[in-house]
C-alpha cells in the first residue's frame, strides 16, 4: 500500500461522506424585495390575511402584518394572492428521466442489486424540460432518487433552480435507497401483471438478513481498514467500493429510505432500522395505516409513493392509497407526498388533496409538501416554511396551492424571481402563432 | 380468482344492491345538468331507469327511494371515450392487419376494473382493440353494470367503432426482434400509411366483386355456374367502414402522420370519429376542426416515449377552444377513476370554464360515442346514469360518492364504509381476549 493509496482512500470518503452544502445558487444578493399585500400562508405559525414579506440576501427578512416597506424595496403588490412556501416533491425523477420509453434518456435505474456508489446528483441533467414545469406549478425543491435492486444509491436534494447539477445541490446526499419487494402480484389491466409477467418474489425479510450481512462486512471492512492505517504491520484491506459507500449510512451520517410496502415488510424494517442504529425514512408503505401505531413510535417519518395507482391488494378497499395518508397521520406519523415521476411531478400538490378528500386534514395536507419534507431530510432550518431567517422560495398562487384550477403567479427561489416558461408554454406559443 | 371476486362483492357491493328497481330520488344537491346549466338546489327523479325530471322540490312518488344530496355535487355519469377494461383480450398483434379481431367477443364482466371505474364515478367506457395494429379491431362500448352478464352491458344504441393505429406502436419500434424472428411489417410511419391504404384498395375491390355478382345473380335468368366471390371476414368490417356503418377511431400522436391519415380517409370516404391520444393535436388544430373530428386525448401523461415528447398539458383545453370536440380519456384501469381530475387540468391548462372541463369526461364522450341522445347529461328522457361528488367534481379536494346507473346504485361509498368499520369491528372483538381468534 503506498502513501498515494491511501490517501486516495482517504480523499473517496471525505468526498463520499461530504454533507454540507453546496454554496446556494446566486442569492438575490443586495436587492431587497417586498411582497405587500399579500395573504402569507406560513405553514408554521398562524396565517396573516394580509401581510408584508421582506426579503433580502436571498432571505426572509421581515414577515408579517405590521412589516415596514423598506425605502428602495422592489415592490410586488401581491393583493388577491396567497404567499406559500415553496412545495418540496419527497420522491422524484427529475432530471433523470426525460423521456421514460427511451432508454439513452433514463439515469435513475443501474444495474445490479447493490449499488451505494451510485449518487443521483451526479447525472442531474439539469436542464431537463420537467424542471421548470415542475418549478412553474410552485415545487422549489426536490428529492432525486435512483431506484432499481436492493440498495439503488445516493438520493440528492435539488432547488429547482441553477446552471450546474452542484448549483443546484441543497444537500448533495440527502438519503441512501433501499428497496423491498413491491406487493403487486399479478393483477391485472391494461399493460400490468398479465399473461407472461414473472411473478413477483416478495421476500422483504429475506432481503434484510442479506442486508445485514453486507453491513456487517462493511463494519468489518472498517475496522481492518482503520486498523492498518493505525499500525503498518497490518495489512490494508483491498479497496472496497460497497463498503466504502455504505459507511456513512452506517454511522447515522445519512438516513436510509427504504422502499418498503407491505405490512409485514414494514414491520421487519422498523425492527431492521432498530437492530442496525439507523436513521430511516420510509417510502410507498402502501400498508402503512395496518401499522400506524408502530411507525408512530418508531419515530419513522413516511415518504407516500404516487396516489396515481390502484392498491396493491384489493382486499385493502379500493381507497386504501387514499385514506392510508389520513390515517397513519392521526396515529402521529409524519407523512410527506411525493410525485414518484419526473413528467409529471408537477401534480405534487394534487396527490396531497387527494388524501385529503380521503381524510387527511386540509392543513397536514399542506405541511406534507412542505414543512414535513424539510424536516424529514434535515432543511427545515432553510426551508418548508416562510419565517423570518428562511431562505425565500416563495410562491405567489391566486387560490389555494393544492387546487387544480389555482394559477401559480410568481415563483421566488433564494429570492430571486424565477422564469415561469417551461416547454409547455414554449411549444403552445410557437403553434399559437399559426 | 372466485377468492378475489368474493372479497371485491364484499368490497363494493351494499347487500340491497338491486332492490330498488331503477327508481331513485336525488334531493337538494348542486346539479350540474352539463347542458342546462346549475341548478344550485336541485332535485333528480329517474323512474324506471328513465330520468323524468330534473329540477327543484321534486316530490318523490311512492316507494321510490330518496338520497339526500344536501352540500353535494350530481352529475351525469363519467364516461370514457377510450379504455381497454373489462375484456379477456386486447391486442391480436400477431399481424398487421386484423379488423375481424372484435373485442366484443371477448367482454369480461367480472374484471374489477369494472368496480374501479364505478368508484371514480364512470358509468360507461368505450372499451377498444389495443394499438398493436394499423388496423386493429371493433371495439365496444359498455355500462359499467357489476354483476351482470357481459351481453347485459353492451350498449346496442352506440356507433359501431374500427380501432386504427399509427406510429411508435405500429411500427414497433420498442419490441426487439429475436433471433429467428423478421421484423414485421410495417417498421415505418411510410409503410403503417401505405398498409392502410392497401386494406381499403382490397376492400374496394372485394366490394365490386360482391356487387358484380349480385347483379348477376339477380339477371333473369340467372346464368348458370354463377359463383359466389369467397367471403373475408376482414374485408367485411373494412366494407362496413366504406359505407359509413363503422366509424374509425385511429389511434396518432404526431401532427404528420394524423394528417395523413385525414387525407386516406378523403380520399376513401370514410368517416374518422375520433383520433386517439393525439399528442400534437394542438399543431394541427384547424384542420381537425375544420374536418369535424374529435380527438380522445390524456390530460398530461406525458414524455413516456418519442413521439410523446412534444405532449403538452395545453392540448385540450387549447384544442377545445378551437372548437375541436375534446373528451379526455384514460387508456388504463386506474386512471380511470380520477378522470374528473384530469379533466379539471384543463381549466389551469386552456382556461376552460368549469362547465366546459366537466364536458370533456360527460356529454363529449357520448357525442363521440353516437349516445348524447341516452346519456352524457342530466335532462330529462335520457338514461339515469349519474354520480354524487362530495366536493365539486373539478376540485383536487373532491371524492365520488355514489354512481347510479338507470336509476340502480351500483356503488355507494357509505356502504363501503359501513361494511369495512363493521368488519374492522367484528375482527377486534374476535381478537380480543376471550374472543373466538384465529382471525388473519
Amino acid at each position: 500500500m503506498t502513501m498515494k493509496k491511501v490517501f486516495l482512500i482517504v480523499l473517496l470518503a471525505v468526498v463520499v461522506t461530504a454533507q454540507a452544502p453546496f454554496a446556494p445558487a446566486q442569492s438575490g444578493a443586495g436587492k431587497v424585495v417586498a411582497i405587500t399585500n399579500v395573504r402569507i400562508v406560513p405553514v408554521v405559525g398562524a396565517e396573516v390575511p394580509n401581510g408584508t414579506i421582506v426579503v433580502k440576501d436571498g432571505l426572509i427578512a421581515a414577515i408579517g402584518a405590521d412589516v415596514a416597506v423598506p425605502a428602495g424595496a422592489e415592490v410586488v403588490d401581491g393583493a388577491g394572492l396567497r404567499a406559500y412556501p415553496g412545495m418540496i416533491d419527497s420522491y422524484s425523477s427529475l432530471g433523470l428521466v426525460e423521456i421514460s420509453g427511451v432508454a439513452a434518456t433514463v439515469d435513475n435505474r443501474e444495474t445490479g442489486r447493490f449499488n451505494p456508489q451510485a449518487r443521483a446528483l451526479e447525472a442531474i441533467r439539469y436542464d431537463s424540460m420537467h424542471i421548470p414545469i415542475a418549478r412553474s406549478n410552485g415545487i422549489t425543491a426536490a428529492i432525486v432518487a435512483p431506484s432499481g435492486g436492493v440498495i439503488a444509491g445516493v438520493s440528492c436534494l435539488l432547488r429547482l433552480d441553477g446552471w450546474t447539477n452542484r448549483e443546484m445541490a441543497v444537500k448533495p446526499a440527502a438519503a441512501m435507497h433501499i428497496e423491498l419487494p413491491g406487493l403487486r402480484g399479478a393483477r391485472g389491466g391494461f399493460g400490468g401483471g398479465g399473461r407472461g409477467a414473472a411473478p413477483v418474489r416478495v421476500d422483504g425479510p429475506g432481503i434484510l438478513a442479506e442486508l445485514k450481512t453486507v453491513f456487517a462486512a462493511a463494519r468489518a471492512y472498517e475496522k481492518r481498514r482503520d486498523a492498518a492505517a493505525k499500525d503498518a504491520r497490518l495489512a490494508l484491506p483491498e479497496f472496497d467500493e460497497t463498503s466504502e459507500a455504505l459507511l456513512p449510512l452506517l454511522k447515522g451520517e445519512l438516513p436510509a429510505m427504504f422502499s418498503v410496502h407491505s405490512e409485514r415488510d414494514i414491520k421487519a424494517a422498523i425492527q431492521f432500522v432498530k437492530d442496525e442504529g439507523l436513521k430511516a425514512v420510509f417510502y410507498g408503505v402502501e400498508q402503512g395505516f395496518k401499522v400506524a401505531g408502530e411507525l408512530a413510535k418508531a419515530g419513522i417519518p413516511v415518504v407516500l409513493g404516487s396516489l396515481y395507482d390502484l392498491p396493491p391488494v384489493w382486499e385493502d378497499g379500493y381507497d386504501a392509497i387514499f385514506r392510508n395518508a389520513g390515517l397513519m397521520a392521526k396515529a402521529g406519523v409524519k407523512v410527506a407526498f411525493s410525485s414518484s415521476s419526473a413528467s409529471v411531478a408537477k401534480d405534487l400538490p394534487y396527490h396531497a388533496a387527494k388524501a385529503a378528500a380521503f381524510g387527511l386534514d386540509k392543513a397536514e395536507a399542506l405541511r406534507a409538501v412542505t414543512i414535513n419534507p424539510a424536516e424529514i431530510f434535515g432543511v427545515a432550518d432553510r426551508m418548508g416554511s416562510l419565517e423570518k431567517g428562511k431562505a425565500a422560495n416563495i410562491v405567489l398562487a391566486d387560490n389555494d396551492i393544492l387546487e387544480m384550477r389555482t394559477r401559480i403567479v410568481k415563483v421566488f427561489i433564494d429570492g430571486r424571481e424565477r422564469d415561469l416558461s417551461n416547454r409547455y408554454t414554449e411549444l403552445l406559443d410557437k403553434f399559437k402563432k399559426r | 380468482m372466485k377468492k378475489l371476486l368474493a372479497a371485491a362483492v364484499l368490497l363494493l357491493l351494499p347487500a340491497a344492491v338491486f332492490a330498488e328497481g331503477g327508481s331513485i330520488l336525488i334531493k337538494n344537491g348542486t346539479i350540474l345538468t352539463v347542458t342546462k346549466g346549475v341548478i344550485a338546489k336541485g332535485d333528480v327523479l329517474v323512474v324506471d331507469g328513465v330520468i323524468k325530471a330534473v329540477g327543484a322540490g321534486i316530490a318523490a312518488p311512492p316507494g321510490v327511494r330518496v338520497v339526500d344530496a344536501a352540500g353535494r355535487y350530481v352529475l351525469p355519469g363519467i364516461i370514457d371515450s377510450h379504455t381497454h377494461i373489462a375484456l379477456a383480450g386486447t391486442n391480436e398483434g400477431s399481424e398487421a392487419i386484423t379488423p375481424e379481431a372484435d373485442v366484443g367477443a371477448v367482454i369480461n364482466a367480472d374484471d374489477t376494473s369494472i368496480l374501479t371505474a364505478l368508484s371514480g364515478g364512470v358509468t360507461m367506457v368505450h372499451t377498444m382493440h389495443g394499438s398493436a395494429n394499423p388496423i386493429g379491431g371493433p371495439n365496444v362500448v359498455l355500462k359499467m353494470k357489476w354483476g351482470r352478464p357481459s351481453e347485459e352491458l353492451v350498449v346496442q344504441e352506440a356507433l359501431p367503432t374500427l380501432k386504427f393505429a399509427l406510429g411508435e406502436n405500429v411500427k414497433q419500434a420498442s419490441r426487439t426482434v429475436q433471433p429467428g424472428q423478421t421484423q414485421r411489417y410495417p417498421a415505418t410511419r411510410m409503410g403503417a400509411n401505405a398498409i392502410i391504404r392497401r386494406e381499403f384498395e382490397k376492400a374496394r375491390n372485394y366490394m365490386a366483386q360482391w356487387d358484380r355478382y349480385r347483379k348477376a345473380a339477380a339477371a333473369k335468368p340467372a346464368p348458370r355456374n354463377l359463383v359466389p366471390p369467397r367471403k373475408d371476414l376482414r374485408m367485411e368490417v373494412l366494407a362496413e367502414v366504406l359505407r359509413g356503418e363503422r366509424v374509425a377511431r385511429c389511434h396518432s400522436y404526431q401532427a404528420t402522420e394524423t394528417l395523413e391519415f385525414m387525407a386516406l380517409a378523403k380520399e376513401f370516404g370514410f368517416k374518422v370519429q375520433c383520433f386517439e391520444h393525439i399528442w400534437e393535436g394542438y399543431k394541427i388544430a384547424d384542420e381537425l376542426a375544420a374536418a369535424g373530428i374529435g380527438i380522445s386525448v390524456f390530460a398530461d401523461s406525458w414524455a413516456y416515449k418519442m413521439e410523446a415528447a412534444e405532449g403538452i398539458a395545453y392540448d385540450a383545453g387549447y384544442c377545445a377552444k378551437k372548437g375541436v370536440l375534446v373528451s379526455i380519456n384514460s387508456d388504463s384501469g386506474e386512471r380511470i377513476r380520477r378522470l374528473f381530475n384530469d379533466a379539471a387540468k384543463t381549466m389551469k391548462y386552456g382556461g376552460l370554464t368549469e362547465e366546459e372541463a366537466l364536458r370533456l369526461v360527460t356529454i363529449n364522450p357520448a357525442i363521440q360515442l353516437g349516445v348524447d341522445r341516452i346519456v352524457g347529461s342530466l335532462e330529462a328522457d335520457k338514461q339515469g346514469d349519474i354520480a354524487i361528488f362530495s366536493e365539486h367534481p373539478m376540485s383536487a379536494y373532491t371524492r365520488c360518492d355514489m354512481t347510479i346507473i338507470e336509476g340502480e346504485i351500483y356503488f355507494d361509498r357509505e356502504a363501503v364504509v359501513k361494511e369495512r368499520e363493521e368488519r374492522e369491528e367484528a375482527a377486534k372483538k374476535a381478537a380480543a381476549p376471550g374472543g373466538k381468534g384465529g382471525v388473519s
